[in-house]
């Protein structure tokens, strides 16, 4: 006997009205996605659920790979047998001496099928004597059990199921449209395009790369960062600005004290043109409130006056603690802590405003015809597509 | 030639000493540095730690690239003592461990510290038990060979992990030196804290190695300055060594199987006929690992069998070659309660996956030529 199944539920997305089946197909494309290294593996859907048929691929390796999906509440390792007494109380003894580190357990019965004769109370009953009998150290725990072994007597099948592991929650990826992440390679902007997808947002990427100022290092910082994401839904597309003449000539002409002001309204109006041209309906950026001087709700203001697209900030009221505890979890905190120059750290003026005023830095801007430079940049982008594929990186093959 | 002493060092695989010369070529910059040259060679460093970690199922931060086997010793054993001598001052080894292990000990004796050495039984295997009833308060360290490079004998180290991990105080080296590619470990679980990993015995090349250093592991590092190797080892990385000793490998993972399996069969094949051979006693326990056959010819001087031999361009050790130039006697075999006619006439065998049945019986008629001869002189 093998566990055959894993079973997935999906809570909050079960609610969403007329919605519902279009996140549900969602969720189903992308664990398909997720488990192309699986390639014996298929994506069911039946009432109120999924199942992920392992057809003889190992267990663990693609539980890991389904708890990294978002949109999902809870995955167990299932067995699926026939609406038979002696094969249920057959696979639930299985489950049952597989378990590691149980001592205490539970049966919960569930019985959809009305037509299987025996009652669930009565069944709960039947297989916890029978488990009971066949082994050695067990007890029966009906409040805090190691185990809950979940029966489901459906109409198609039995399924037994044993420990839940959580998922990671929110709706699945590319359910709630696409932004545009502007990821800088520091820690908090991975973090915030996190937490953007775990709401379903996909994401593409936009990085400002001004050589020599910043690296080929700096720049590949940030395809590693936005290779991590790729884990959490499908490819990532990154847009890569030519940025150098735009900024040398803000730091040349612009008061030095607003010209972090004014550089990163340039971001954001270069921003704004590739999602006009990708249709990509809003920004997210990792800002958090008063973390650094173009961070306070001024700086804001001022920022935010060039675009009429939204732009998300999921971390606005987090702590920078709890931005680098989920940093850690998702593996990008080792990549965003190499330390190169990128394109916030390279001109920090001496003393950068920290109360911006929108009148100032429009009269500043007013100086200079910044449409041509905007036009340069945008024009020269250079987009990369980031799989995730494991088998992406042959470069070094023939020496390992 | 016939090689027969494959536990002294091995010869490199072409296909490794190819990947050396490449990647000393087209990656020579310092991972360190952070022009374009500098990144590339960061980039093939970090792929290189990840295969190897892929290799050994463990995590790529614990990995740590070392110039070899005595290195990596002397890393885990001085880097535990020195900084956690605070929680206490006690460390355990065995009667029979290599020379770079043996020595640390002693070396930290001589600072203060109390070791305790367990002793081994005629096989050269310690007891789990005996090591268990050591374990004190103030100890924090244990380490012991996995397998013997002198006997083959296979000590009890998963046995061992699993006492250890009672112990959250202290912490268990593995020396694996001989183990890898001969007799598997796995260290996932394995209550194991530090495994010390050589690439000359693998068909890699000399001054290349590796540490396996399990997370939340602290070590007082041997060498001091630029912080490489999570800073538990300072120094540029030895970029092409490391590629090299991950392709080593890489190359006896993917053998293994069929490898061990063949050297068992030659083994037996020499264990059937050393013991029908006249004056000849096998050392090497029956379940011991496959590629070492130890044996004694008393009466006769061992260095004298082995130059008769090495006439014939057949080549074979006595006893481990990092101690042979010192006295006769082996410590291990002496350690196993041999008297000193035994102990002082050791050869060891030593095989590779790439040995043939031929080579064995041609050594072994060679063998039984030369001591036949040399008694008659001597007689």
């Amino acid at each position: 006997m093998q566990y055959d199944h894993i079973l997935i539920r999906y809570g909050e997305m079960a609610l969403k009205g007329k919605n519902r089946k279009h996140f549900i197909v969602q969720l189903q494309n992308n664990l398909k996605q997720q488990l192309k290294a699986f390639p014996k593996t298929k994506v069911k859907r039946t009432q109120g659920r999924m199942f992920v048929l392992l057809n003889g691929h190992d267990p663990e390796p693609v539980m890991e790979k389904c708890s990294n999906v978002f949109g999902i509440q809870s995955l167990s390792l299932a067995i699926k047998i026939q609406n038979d007494e002696a094969d249920i109380k057959e696979a639930a003894l299985w489950a049952l001496k597989n378990s590691v580190n149980v001592h205490t357990f539970k049966v919960s019965v569930k019985r959809i099928d009305k037509t299987f004769p025996i009652r669930s109370q009565d069944m709960n009953q039947v297989l916890g004597r029978h488990l009971l009998s066949n082994t050695t150290g067990y007890t029966v725990d009906v409040h805090q059990p190691d185990l809950e072994l979940n029966v489901e007597i459906r109409t198609e099948a039995t399924y037994i199921t044993s420990n839940v592991v959580p998922g990671l929650g929110g709706l699945p990826v590319g359910s709630s449209g696409k932004t545009l992440l502007m990821l800088s390679g520091g820690i908090d902007s991975p973090v915030a395009g996190f937490m953007a997808m775990k709401r379903g947002v996909e994401i593409e990427a936009i990085h400002f790369h001004s050589p020599p100022f910043t690296s080929e290092r700096a720049k590949q910082k940030v395809l590693d960062l936005a290779e991590k994401l790729t884990r959490y839904g499908n490819k990532i597309r990154v847009h890569i600005v030519p940025f150098t003449k735009l900024q040398q000539h803000i730091f040349r002409e612009m008061p030095e004290n607003y010209a972090m002001t004014i550089m990163r309204r340039m971001m954001l109006r270069i921003s704004e043109q590739v999602c006009k041209q990708e249709s990509i309906l809003s920004m997210t950026t990792g800002e958090s409130l008063g973390q650094v001087a173009s961070q306070t709700m001024e700086s804001m203001n001022t920022i935010n006056e060039v675009t009429n697209y939204p732009v998300l900030r999921p971390l606005v009221a987090m702590d920078k603690d709890d931005i680098i505890r989920i940093s850690r979890n998702i593996d990008t905190y080792d990549i965003s802590i190499r330390p190169f120059e990128d394109c916030c750290t390279i001109f920090v003026p001496k003393s950068p405003k920290t109360r911006p005023s929108r009148e100032k830095v429009n009269e500043f801007e007013l100086q200079t015809d910044f449409t041509g430079l905007i036009e340069e940049a945008v024009n020269g982008i250079e987009v990369i597509t980031l799989s995730g594929k494991p088998d992406a990186d042959t470069e070094f093959d023939d020496l390992l | 030639m016939i090689y027969l002493d494959n536990s002294a060092t091995t010869k490199p695989e072409p296909s490794v000493l190819q990947s050396f010369y490449q990647a000393s070529e087209r990656f020579f910059a310092n991972p360190s540095s952070i022009h374009q040259l500098g990144g590339e060679a960061e980039k093939l460093m970090a792929k290189a730690k990840e295969q190897a970690s892929e290799l050994l199922n463990v995590h790529r931060d614990e990995i740590v690239f070392t110039s070899g086997g005595t290195e990596g010793n002397n890393l885990a054993i001085k880097g535990i003592a020195l900084e956690h001598q605070g929680r206490g001052r006690h460390i355990i080894t065995t009667a029979v461990e290599h020379s770079s292990v043996d020595e640390a000990f002693k070396g930290l004796e001589q600072l203060g510290f109390d070791v305790t050495y367990i002793s081994v039984d005629e096989n050269g295997v310690i007891s789990a038990e005996e090591l268990n009833d050591a374990i004190r308060d103030d100890t924090i360290l244990i380490s012991m060979m996995h397998v013997n490079n002198e006997l083959g004998s296979i000590q009890p180290v998963e046995e061992v992990g699993q006492i250890a991990k009672q112990y959250p105080k202290l912490f268990f080296h593995v020396d694996h030196v001989q183990g890898v590619g001969k007799v598997p470990l796995e260290l996932t679980d394995s209550g194991i804290d530090l495994c010390t990993i050589s690439g000359h015995k693998i068909h890699g090349l000399k001054g290349t190695g590796l540490l396996y250093v399990k997370k939340g592991t602290v070590l007082y590092p041997l060498f001091h300055g630029g912080n490489q190797e999570q800073a538990l080892r300072s120094g540029t990385e030895n970029l092409a060594g490391s590629v090299s000793l991950v392709k080593a490998l890489r190359l006896i993972k993917e053998r293994e199987h069929a490898g061990i399996k063949h050297m068992y069969m030659l083994q037996r094949i020499l264990r059937k006929k050393l013991s029908e051979m006249d004056g000849v006693e096998v050392n090497t326990p029956e379940d011991a690992a496959p590629h070492i056959i130890n044996i004694s010819v008393p009466g006769l001087k061992p260095e004298v069998i082995i130059h008769t031999l090495g006439e014939r361009d057949i080549y074979i050790s006595t006893k481990s070659a990092c101690s042979s130039k010192q006295t006769d006697e082996s410590k291990i075999l002496t350690a196993c309660g041999h008297g000193t006619d035994r102990s002082t006439s050791a050869l060891r065998i030593s095989l590779a996956y790439d040995t043939t049945e031929e080579e064995i019986h041609i050594f072994l008629d060679a063998l039984a030529e030369a001591i036949d001869q040399l008694k008659a002189v001597l007689e």
